[in-house]
C-alpha cells in the first residue's frame, strides 16, 4: 500500500460566477516523491496546489495532509510550505529576516535560528547575502531565497507554483537539475506546478496533466510520454503525428487500419477494436526513420521533405504525404558529421517505422 | 498615409500656449488665498490696497485670545480622534475589499462613499436629527462622530489604493509560513501599508480640522476652530485676527497635505518592481 | 473575530483521527467561514458597515420620517402627512431659490469644467517628468479649509476690499466698485474658485487612461492634431469630465458657506433656507421636506444630464 503523503479527493473548487476551476479531481501523491501538476493556462493546477496550501478552500472534497483532513485547517497550521510564483520575498527586509521570517515563532534560541539560516544560505549558495535586500538580487537570486525560506521550516510537502517561469532558459535548466538534486537530498515530497512539459518530463517522478480542471492522465515521464491515454495529453507532451484511420481487419495481435496518406497498415492490437471503428493511430516523430531509397521490406510511406530545421544534435524535417494535409513530423539525429542537409529536397524520401511505435488513442 | 506624429510635434505649437494656460490657472488657484497671509502682516485693520507697513501685532493679539486657543485645543483634540478612528476603520475596509471577493462589494463600497456625494447640509441636518432623537446633548463628540462619518470615506479611499499596489502573496507567503491573520498584518501589511496609513492619518486630520458645515450644526458649548472663526466674522476689529490665523492655518494646512501625498507614493514603484518577480 | 475562530485548528490538528464523526453546528460555520471568501471579506468590513449604517443611512432614513412629520408647537406631530411637501413646492419663493440654486451650479459647473479641461489635458499630455509636482500642486487646495478660502475671497470682492483699494489706488476707478460682493455673481466666482480642484483630478484620471497607441492608430489613419482630439481623446475623456460635472454640481447646490458669506440677500441658495428652518424657526419637518425635496430635485437633474451626454457622445464617431 503506498505510503500517500496527501490524498486529493473528488475535490471540485466553484469560483462566484459558476467557473469550476477543479472539478471532481482526485490525486494520490506518495511521500518522498517530486510530484507534477502539468497544463495549459487555466486548467487548475494552480488552484489546486494553493488549495493543498490552505490559501483556497475546497467547495466540495477533502484533500488529507499525512492522513489529516484538512478542510478546517488554515494555511499557517499546515505543515506544507509554498513558493510563489512571484517569490513573494518581503521587500522591507534583507535576505537573513526573510529565510528567518518563518522561524521567529518556533521559540528557537538566537544561536539556532542563526545556524539554520546560515546552513540554507549555504545550501542555496548565497552565503554572505544575509544584509542584501530583495530589490539588490537577480531573478534567480530571488527565487532561491524564497526556496531556501520555504526550505528552512522543514515542511513535510514543498509546493512550488511555476517557480522557474521567469527565468532565461540557461538559467531554468540549470536549476531544474538543482531542483531535483535537492529534493533527493533533502527528501521531502516536491509538488510542482508547471506548464511547461518538458520541465515536467525531465524533474518528475510523477505527472498529472490536467485540463480545463480534470485531470486526464496520472503517470511518470516515460509512460506519458510512450503511452498517453488520450489524443490531448498525447499532444500536449511533445510533437505527435495523428492518423484519423478506420478498422480494416483484426488479426489477433495486431489490427490493420487505413488512414489518409498512409494508406494501410499495421498496428498493435486495443481490446475492443471491431471492424469499422474509427481509432487515432499516433507516433512520435522519433520514431519514425528518412531514407533515400524506397526501403525493400516494411510498413513506409513516400513524400517530399518540405522544411528542415537544423537543431544541432538533431533535425525536425516535414515531410508532405499525397492525400494528407498535415506534413508529417520527423526527427533524426544527426548522427554523421556530414555537411548538408543529407536529403535532396528534390527528390522523395522514404519514412519507416515499426509497427509497435504505434499507439491507439480513442478521438 | 500620413506618418504618426511625434507628441511632440503634436503639442508643438499648443504646447507653449498650454503652458502659460497651466501656469495662469495655478496663479488662479493660490493668488487668491495669499492675500490672507500678505494683510495679516499688514499694519491696518483694513483688508484694503496701499499696504501700512509691516507688522506681527495680529498674531500676537491672536495667541492671547483665550476663546481662540480653547478651539484650536479642541479642534486639535477632535482632529486626533477622528483621524485614527476613521484611518482604523478605513484600513479593515481597504482590506476587506482589496483581498476578498464579496458578492454585493461594489454597492457596499458605494454606500461606504456616499458622503462624498452628498451636500455637507443634508449630512449635517440629518445627523442632528438623529443625535436629537437619541436625546443626545451636542458636544465635542457628537461633532467627532460626524466628522468620522465623513472621514472614514477618505481613509478608505487612500488606504484601498495602497494596499492594491502591493503584492497579493506577500500576505499569503506569511500565512504560508505560518504566522496567523492577526501576526501577519502586523509583520507584513502594516510595514507594507505604512505610507498609505501615515497619510490617511494626516488627510483626516486636516479634513476634520478644517471642517466648519457639519460642526456648526453638531457643536455645543465649545466650538471648534473653524465654528469659531465664524462668530468672529462679524466684527470688523477681529477681522486681522481672523486673518493671522487663517494664514497659519493655510499654511500648515498645505505643508501637512504636501507631506501626506509624498508619504503616500513613498516607495510605491519600489515595492512594485520587489514583490513581483 | 477572524482569529479567534481559526486558533482552534489547534485542538482540531490533535483530534483529526476522529474526523470521520459527524460534524456539529460549529464546525461547519468554521468550515463555511473558512471556505467562503465572502464571509471573510465581510466580517473585515463589518465595522465600516455599522459605522455607515448608523451614521449615514439610520439618519438620512430619520429625515425622511420628519419630512412626513409636522411641528406643533413645541413636539412633533408624528402622524404620516404629505403637507409639508405641499408646502415647500407652493411656495414660490423656495421655487425660485430651488432653481436659482440650480442656475448658479450650473453656471459653476460649466466654468469649473471648461477651465479644468484644458488644465488636465497639459498635465495628462505634456507634462513628461514632473506629473507628481503638479498633481501635488492642484491638489493641496482641495485640501486646505475651504471656509477660508471663501472668506478670502469676501475681503477680495468687498467695498473696501483688496481689488477695490488696489484699483483705487492705482487710479483706474475714483469709487469703489459696489457690485462685486454680496450678489449671485461674488457667490459663483468664489464657489468656482473654491471648486477648482475638484474637477481636475476625474478629468485627469480619464485622460492619462488614454491608450497613447489609439492617437498613433489615429494619425496613421489620417486624423490631423485637432481630429485625433475631437474624436478619440474627446470622446474617451468624457466618463471623467461627466464624474467631474456631477462632482461640482451636487455640492455646490447644497452649499451653505459661500451663499452666507458673499451672497448678500440676493444670492442666497437653499441650504441658506435650509440652515434658517433648522437653526432659527425650529421647523424642523418642513425644513426635512424641503432638503428631500431639493436633493431629488438635483437627482433627477443628474440623471437627466448624464444620459443626455451618454446620447451626445455617441455621435461622435
Amino acid at each position: 500500500m503506498a505510503d500517500n503523503i496527501i490524498r486529493i479527493e473528488n475535490v471540485t473548487k466553484q469560483f462566484i460566477g459558476g467557473v469550476k476551476a477543479v472539478d471532481s479531481v482526485s490525486i494520490n501523491i506518495e511521500r518522498g516523491e517530486f510530484f507534477s501538476l502539468l497544463g495549459p493556462s487555466g486548467c487548475g493546477k494552480t488552484t489546486l496546489l494553493r488549495m493543498i496550501a490552505g490559501l483556497e478552500f475546497p467547495t466540495e472534497g477533502e484533500i488529507f495532509i499525512d492522513n489529516q483532513p484538512s478542510s478546517l485547517i488554515p494555511s499557517y497550521k499546515r505543515p506544507t510550505n509554498m513558493v510563489f510564483q512571484s517569490y513573494a520575498i518581503f521587500p522591507h527586509l534583507n535576505v537573513f529576516d526573510n529565510i528567518a521570517y518563518g522561524l521567529r515563532k518556533e521559540g528557537l534560541s538566537r544561536s539556532e535560528l542563526n545556524r539554520r539560516v546560515e546552513e540554507s544560505l549555504a545550501m542555496i549558495k548565497l552565503q554572505g547575502f544575509g544584509k542584501r535586500r530583495g530589490d539588490q538580487l537577480s531573478g534567480g537570486q530571488r527565487q532561491r531565497v524564497a526556496l531556501a525560506r520555504a526550505l528552512v521550516k522543514r515542511p513535510k510537502v514543498l509546493l512550488l507554483d511555476e517557480p522557474l517561469g521567469a527565468l532565461d532558459k540557461k538559467l531554468r535548466e540549470e536549476m531544474q537539475i538543482e531542483l531535483r538534486q535537492l529534493q533527493k537530498t533533502v527528501g521531502i515530497t516536491f509538488v510542482f506546478v508547471t506548464h511547461d512539459q518538458e520541465e515536467a518530463l525531465s524533474m518528475s517522478d510523477r505527472i498529472a496533466v490536467m485540463s480545463k480542471g480534470d485531470v486526464l492522465q496520472i503517470a511518470g515521464p516515460k509512460e506519458l510520454y510512450e503511452a498517453p491515454n488520450c489524443v490531448e495529453v498525447a499532444t500536449f507532451i511533445g510533437t505527435i503525428n495523428l492518423i484519423n484511420a478506420t478498422v480494416k481487419a483484426v488479426n489477433g495481435g495486431e489490427v490493420m487500419l487505413e488512414g489518409p496518406g498512409f494508406g494501410q497498415f499495421k498496428a498493435p492490437a486495443m481490446e475492443g477494436l471491431k471492424v469499422g471503428d474509427k481509432i487515432v493511430a499516433a507516433i512520435r516523430p522519433e520514431k519514425l526513420t528518412l531514407a533515400g531509397q524506397k526501403p525493400a521490406t516494411g510498413a513506409f510511406v513516400e513524400g517530399m521533405i518540405k522544411a528542415s530545421a537544423y537543431l544541432g544534435d538533431r533535425s525536425h524535417h516535414q515531410v508532405f504525404v499525397k492525400g494528407r494535409e498535415e506534413p508529417v513530423f520527423v526527427a533524426a539525429q544527426n548522427v554523421e558529421r556530414a555537411m548538408g542537409s543529407g536529403f535532396d529536397a528534390a527528390k522523395p524520401v522514404y519514412v519507416t517505422w515499426e509497427p509497435k511505435s504505434l499507439i491507439l488513442l480513442k478521438s | 498615409m500620413t506618418k504618426p506624429v511625434p507628441e511632440a510635434k503634436r503639442m508643438g505649437d499648443s504646447g507653449s500656449g498650454l503652458l502659460a494656460f497651466a501656469i495662469a490657472y495655478l496663479l488662479f488657484l493660490y493668488v487668491p488665498v495669499l492675500f490672507l497671509p500678505v494683510f495679516s502682516f499688514n499694519d491696518s485693520i483694513f483688508v484694503a490696497f496701499p499696504l501700512r507697513g509691516f507688522t506681527t501685532r495680529w498674531y500676537e493679539q491672536m495667541f492671547a485670545d483665550q476663546d481662540m486657543l480653547n478651539a484650536l485645543v479642541a479642534s486639535l483634540e477632535v482632529g486626533g480622534v477622528v483621524s485614527i478612528i476613521s484611518t482604523m476603520l478605513g484600513l479593515l475596509g481597504a482590506k476587506a475589499v482589496t483581498r476578498y471577493r464579496m458578492p454585493g462589494q461594489g454597492a457596499v463600497t458605494g454606500m461606504i462613499m456616499l458622503p462624498l456625494f452628498i451636500p455637507e447640509i443634508i449630512l449635517g441636518i440629518s445627523l442632528l436629527i438623529l443625535i436629537n432623537g437619541l436625546n443626545f446633548q451636542l458636544t465635542l463628540v457628537t461633532v467627532a462622530i460626524g466628522h468620522v462619518m465623513l472621514c472614514t470615506p477618505f481613509a478608505m479611499a487612500v488606504l484601498t489604493s495602497r494596499l492594491d499596489g502591493f503584492d497579493r502573496s506577500l500576505e499569503e507567503a506569511s500565512m504560508d509560513l505560518g504566522e496567523t491573520p492577526w501576526m501577519t498584518f502586523w509583520r507584513v501589511t502594516f510595514p507594507l501599508a505604512a505610507p498609505g496609513i501615515v497619510s490617511s492619518l494626516l488627510l483626516s486630520f486636516i479634513v476634520s480640522f478644517d471642517e466648519f458645515l457639519l460642526s456648526f450644526f453638531l457643536s455645543g458649548l465649545q466650538p471648534t476652530l473653524p465654528v469659531y472663526i465664524w462668530s468672529q466674522l462679524r466684527f470688523p476689529n477681529k477681522l486681522p485676527g481672523v486673518l493671522s490665523l487663517g494664514a497659519l492655518i493655510l499654511i500648515s494646512s498645505c505643508v501637512l497635505v504636501f507631506f501626506a501625498e509624498w508619504v503616500r507614493q513613498l516607495g510605491t514603484s519600489g515595492e512594485r518592481k520587489v514583490g513581483v518577480a | 473575530m477572524a482569529v479567534r475562530v481559526a486558533e482552534t485548528g489547534d485542538h482540531l490538528t490533535a483530534s483529526a483521527g476522529q474526523a470521520t464523526s459527524e460534524p456539529g453546528f460549529l464546525d461547519r460555520l468554521r468550515a463555511f467561514y473558512l471556505r467562503s471568501d465572502a464571509a471573510k471579506g465581510y466580517v473585515l468590513l463589518s465595522p465600516v458597515m455599522i459605522t455607515m449604517v448608523a451614521l449615514l443611512a439610520a439618519p438620512l432614513i430619520l429625515l425622511v420620517l420628519y419630512s412626513l412629520w409636522t411641528q406643533v408647537g413645541l413636539h412633533v406631530d408624528t402622524a404620516p402627512t404629505l403637507q409639508r411637501y405641499q408646502e415647500v413646492l407652493n411656495k414660490q419663493s423656495y421655487v425660485d431659490i430651488f432653481w436659482r440654486s440650480i442656475g448658479m451650479s450650473s453656471l459653476v459647473t460649466l466654468v469649473t469644467v471648461g477651465l479644468a479641461y484644458p488644465m488636465a489635458y497639459y498635465v495628462a499630455f505634456g507634462v513628461k517628468r514632473y506629473k507628481f509636482i503638479w498633481l501635488v500642486l492642484l491638489t493641496i487646495p482641495f485640501w486646505t479649509s475651504y471656509l477660508l478660502r471663501a472668506f478670502s475671497w469676501k475681503i477680495i470682492l468687498g467695498y473696501n476690499g483688496v481689488i477695490n483699494s488696489g484699483l483705487m489706488s492705482l487710479g483706474l476707478i475714483h469709487e469703489p466698485l459696489g457690485f462685486l460682493l454680496y450678489n449671485q455673481t461674488a457667490v459663483i466666482i468664489t464657489l468656482a474658485h473654491a471648486y477648482a480642484a475638484f474637477a481636475i483630478l476625474p478629468i485627469y484620471v480619464s485622460l492619462e487612461k488614454i491608450d497613447r497607441t489609439l492617437l498613433e492608430a489615429a494619425a496613421d489613419l489620417g486624423d490631423g492634431a485637432w481630429a485625433r482630439f475631437w474624436r478619440v481623446t474627446f470622446p474617451l475623456s468624457l466618463p471623467g469630465v461627466v464624474g467631474a460635472a456631477v462632482l461640482i454640481f451636487v455640492p455646490t447646490t447644497g452649499d451653505y458657506v459661500t451663499p452666507a458669506l458673499v451672497g448678500g440677500p440676493t444670492g442666497q441658495m437653499i441650504a441658506n433656507i435650509i440652515q434658517v428652518q433648522f437653526l432659527k424657526i425650529g421647523d424642523w419637518p418642513l425644513g426635512s421636506a424641503l432638503a428631500i425635496s431639493a436633493m431629488a430635485g438635483v437627482a433627477i437633474l443628474v440623471v437627466l444630464f448624464v444620459s443626455a451626454m451618454q446620447l451626445a457622445v455617441r455621435q461622435i464617431r
